[in-house]
């Protein structure tokens, strides 16, 4: 194991030399660096760029100007030495550039690959265990369509039809669904829950009837409550949905028959519940550390209660009420959010047109940690789909060969004989088999995010690591293209090691060597 | 398709004619209508958009150029009409500018369909290059093993470190002035490393086999043993692979060429074009939606020409339903 780590290690940082070297030299060969200045009319222009070539060394051929850079560089992987990436063409060091434009980033890309591993392996399930039905046929077009569509192409769709429209329907003044959208919005749910359910007839026709009802009643709902002007969950709204997390998890991971998982399942989501009003008041004055340590604290807490219950199958039941405290939880503290939402609304800076198009915050908005929030979500919520929809397809068709192949297996038909369920059969012997694929792909698509990140930042005008590269790919500013290539280099090898070593987690099979 | 297999074992069994194995494999192809269709669809949209505008020297049907102003008819709108007039429509009618102007006049028809005729240089050259380099790469590294296959797979570490987007870019700010095809080949050498590992794997199993043992003892060169034996036994997955990077080569060429380190002005192309006019998304929507269309369909059309592809090439299709597992006893009981 350690020389593994060790061999991994070493072949990593070659690979790294390497790579830098001929990005390094290509970059430098792109263009002309002193461009800006020759095209200058300042009459100290030529002064400018003799201290320019003199502070960069652009004297020194490319080749051997990288050993320069190198050496800088390697200071920050040796402990106690100086971290020198160089400066920009303004003289700024890349160390002091790199910080802000990587936490954007970082906040882009972490929101999006969780949405769409959640999203696109669920799918890719679903797809699977009805495979050749509507619903199958449709995800599959779907998600060759998303392969097919440049980013920069859905980020600007989404940017005309979803922020744009969305805003000027909010302020519109009546922002009612209407009777039409409403029956129109329940047919199509409806029908593809009837596609998701399959089977008989008959059952196809109660899934049919049930969701277009209820998706028709909550619309309707909404608009009778105005529910776009002034959101929130409410208690009875908030005791139905924490109701169907208890439900739909514990039906999931340990199904119904299990009494005890039931019932920690229950008392976790009564104790959410609870907390939203006994903690209304605490939450006025919280900060982002505050709600960290309530979830740390709502998280043990639930694995007592599953301690307690659990019984002989103790592990279960933890995460039975683990999921359900900590999904509870993220509904206390959204519906918090949704309070602040009239006053977001109503604040001048954003006049009733919540869905941001560019940047990454409203300029001169102030306020309290819960409409900042509100301001991080609506100006994060478009980059954070576009790049999902990127990932999200290619999960999907993973996911779904991956169930695929191994609801195949010989050891899933010992499983069915020996009369365990389809749902355990496919929670607990064939999901955990069918993610040791998916562990590579997240990990190689990992750097094809950041990537993608590249557009998308440039459409959305973040200031992260892809509009720092870009703009300066294009004065052919190397260093700073340098930090940035070691920021996603370093992040593509790591994670590749990661998978590795999940590897050895998911299939005990597995040993590295 | 999935009984193609035990069918052609039968009938060779029963005496008929054998068939080869990419007769078969054609066949089954063909007889897969989505990807048939996709086929002809994208032939049709590569033929149009050279008939439209001609091929280099020789000039197409459509007179107007691509690069010239002309003055504004109609405000730019497009005069395509596909609504026959006894539905109410104008006719089917081409019209003046089908596409519509852009702002400064150019005939947006034409520079779409530049634009299209540029994506297929860069898809022919960018797979071509760097399916013929990852091939050659895998092969050699997975036929010779050893320090060969060590050096030629960390050489494929190192290419795989950066994001291809990323390395383009570069390429691209360095040759984009160059030409379109330059562009392409030079992008292919930056895209190579997918099929040379997916190669290189193959070639690993394939060369433990007897065949490849009885051409050594036959006396065959090495060149020979990797270009004629077992390079044949791997082409469904070149061939797999590369209309995948077929596909990717138009996001890629579109993505770099709207981030502009691609194709220039005054040189159409798609991606160009949507990042010179998504600002006049609300005014004039045309100038959006004609080029997003014609990335997307060929890329859609080559996924699917992909997908059957892979088909053809591998029938051991995964059927499995939880219906019929499931179904399957109550059925019985019902008859019984």
């Amino acid at each position: 194991m350690l020389s593994f780590i060790v061999r991994r290690i070493l072949a990593s940082i070659l690979t790294l030399v390497v790579a830098s070297f001929i990005m390094y030299v290509l970059t430098a060969y792109s263009g002309n660096p002193l461009q800006d200045l020759q095209a200058s009319n300042a009459p100290n222009a030529q002064q400018l760029i003799g201290q320019r070539i003199e502070r960069l060394s652009l004297d020194v051929p490319p080749p051997l100007r990288w050993f320069g850079w190198a050496a800088g560089a390697a200071g920050c992987i040796v402990p106690f030495a100086t971290c020198d990436l160089g400066t920009d063409l303004n003289y700024t060091a890349v160390t002091a550039l790199l910080p802000n434009a990587a936490a954007s980033t970082v906040r882009l890309v972490s929101a999006s690959t969780i949405l769409a591993i959640i999203f696109g392996v669920i799918t890719g399930i679903v797809s699977a265990l009805r495979q050749y039905s509507a619903f199958d046929l449709g995800m599959t077009f779907v998600s060759f369509f998303l392969y097919s569509l440049p980013s920069f192409l859905a980020a600007v769709l989404l940017k005309e039809f979803v922020a744009i429209d969305f805003n000027n329907w909010l302020s519109s003044g009546d922002s009612e669904i209407g009777f039409v959208a409403t029956a129109v919005i329940a047919l199509v749910i409806a029908v593809i829950m009837q596609a998701l359910v399959a089977g008989s007839t008959r059952n196809r026709v109660i899934a049919f009837a049930i969701s277009a009802a209820a998706t028709f009643g909550m619309l309707y709902y909404l608009d009778a409550v105005d529910w776009f002007q002034r959101p929130g969950l409410g208690a009875i709204g908030l005791a139905l949905l924490i109701a169907g997390i208890v439900a739909g998890v514990t039906a999931v991971v340990s199904g119904f028959g299990n009494r005890r998982a039931l019932i920690g399942a229950g008392v976790a989501g009564v104790l959410a519940y609870v907390s939203y009003f006994v903690l209304q008041g605490l939450f006025a004055v919280s900060t982002i550390w505050t709600i960290g340590i309530l979830g740390l604290a709502t998280l043990a807490a639930c694995f007592v209660i599953g301690w307690l219950i659990g019984g002989p199958d103790r592990g279960q039941v933890i995460r039975v009420t683990m999921l359900v405290g900590f999904l509870s939880s993220l509904l206390v503290i959204a519906d918090r959010f949704l309070q602040a939402w009239p006053a977001y609304l109503a604040s001048p800076r954003i006049n009733n047109r919540p869905i941001a198009t560019v940047g990454e915050q409203t300029v001169g908005l102030t306020g309290d940690m819960w409409l900042m929030g509100l301001d991080t979500f609506t100006h994060f919520l478009l980059p954070t789909i576009s790049l999902t929809l990127i990932s999200f397809a290619g999960y999907t068709r993973y996911a779904r060969a991956g169930l695929l192949e191994v609801m195949n297996q010989d050891y899933i038909r010992t499983a069915r004989a020996k009369g365990l369920s389809e749902r355990v059969v496919v929670t607990r012997h064939a999901f955990r088999n069918m993610l040791i694929p998916i562990t590579t792909i997240v990990a190689a698509d990992i750097g094809v995010l950041l990537g993608g990140a590249l557009i998308t930042e440039r459409v959305f005008a973040i200031s992260g690591m892809g509009a720092l590269f870009n703009a300066s790919l294009g004065r052919v500013d190397v260093n700073p293209i340098m930090g940035y290539f070691l920021v996603i280099a370093i992040t593509a090898i790591l994670f590749n090691f990661l998978a590795d070593l999940s590897y050895a987690l998911l299939d005990p099979r597995v040993r590295v060597k | 398709m999935t009984n193609s297999t035990t069918e052609s074992a039968k009938t060779t069994g029963e005496g008929a004619v054998g068939e080869s194995q990419s007769s078969l494999i054609l066949k089954r192809f063909v007889r897969n209508k989505t990807s048939m269709v996709s086929l002809v669809l994208l032939i049709a949209i590569f033929a149009f958009s050279i008939s439209a505008i001609g091929l280099g020297p020789i000039p197409g049907w459509w007179p107007l150029d691509y690069r010239n102003p002309l003055p504004l008819v109609d405000s730019g709108r497009p005069t395509l009409s596909v609504i026959p007039e006894w539905l109410g429509g104008a006719g089917i009618t081409l019209g003046e500018h089908p596409f519509g102007q852009t702002r400064i006049g150019i005939d947006y028809f034409a520079a779409t369909m530049r634009g299209v005729q540029n994506s297929f240089v860069v898809i022919v050259l960018l797979a071509g290059v760097a399916t013929v380099l990852g091939t050659v790469v895998g092969a050699i590294a997975g036929y010779y093993r050893g320090w060969v296959d060590a050096i030629l797979m960390r050489i494929t570490d190192v290419f795989i470190v950066i994001p291809t987007i990323v390395v383009g870019a570069v390429v691209g700010r360095m040759t984009g002035g160059l030409g379109v095809q330059f562009l392409a080949i030079c992008l292919g050498l930056v895209a190579w490393m997918g099929i040379a590992r997916l190669v290189r794997a193959e070639f690993l199993s394939l060369r433990e086999r007897e065949f490849v043992e009885a051409a050594r003892v036959a006396g065959a060169s090495d060149a020979r043993i990797i270009f004629k034996h077992i390079l044949p036994n791997a082409m469904g997955v070149v061939i797999v692979a590369a209309s995948l990077i077929a596909a990717a080569a138009i996001l890629l060429e579109t993505a770099l060429s709207y981030l502009g380190y691609g194709i220039r002005a005054p040189e159409s192309s798609l991606g160009l074009l949507v990042s010179d006019n998504q600002s006049a998304f609300a005014t004039r929507p045309w100038l959006f939606w004609f080029p997003a269309f014609f990335i997307v369909t060929p890329a859609l059309l080559i996924n699917f020409i992909g997908d059957g592809l892979r088909d053809a090439f591998d029938p051991r299709q995964k059927r499995f339903s939880v219906r019929r597992t499931k179904e399957l006893p109550e059925n019985v009981e019902q008859r019984a």
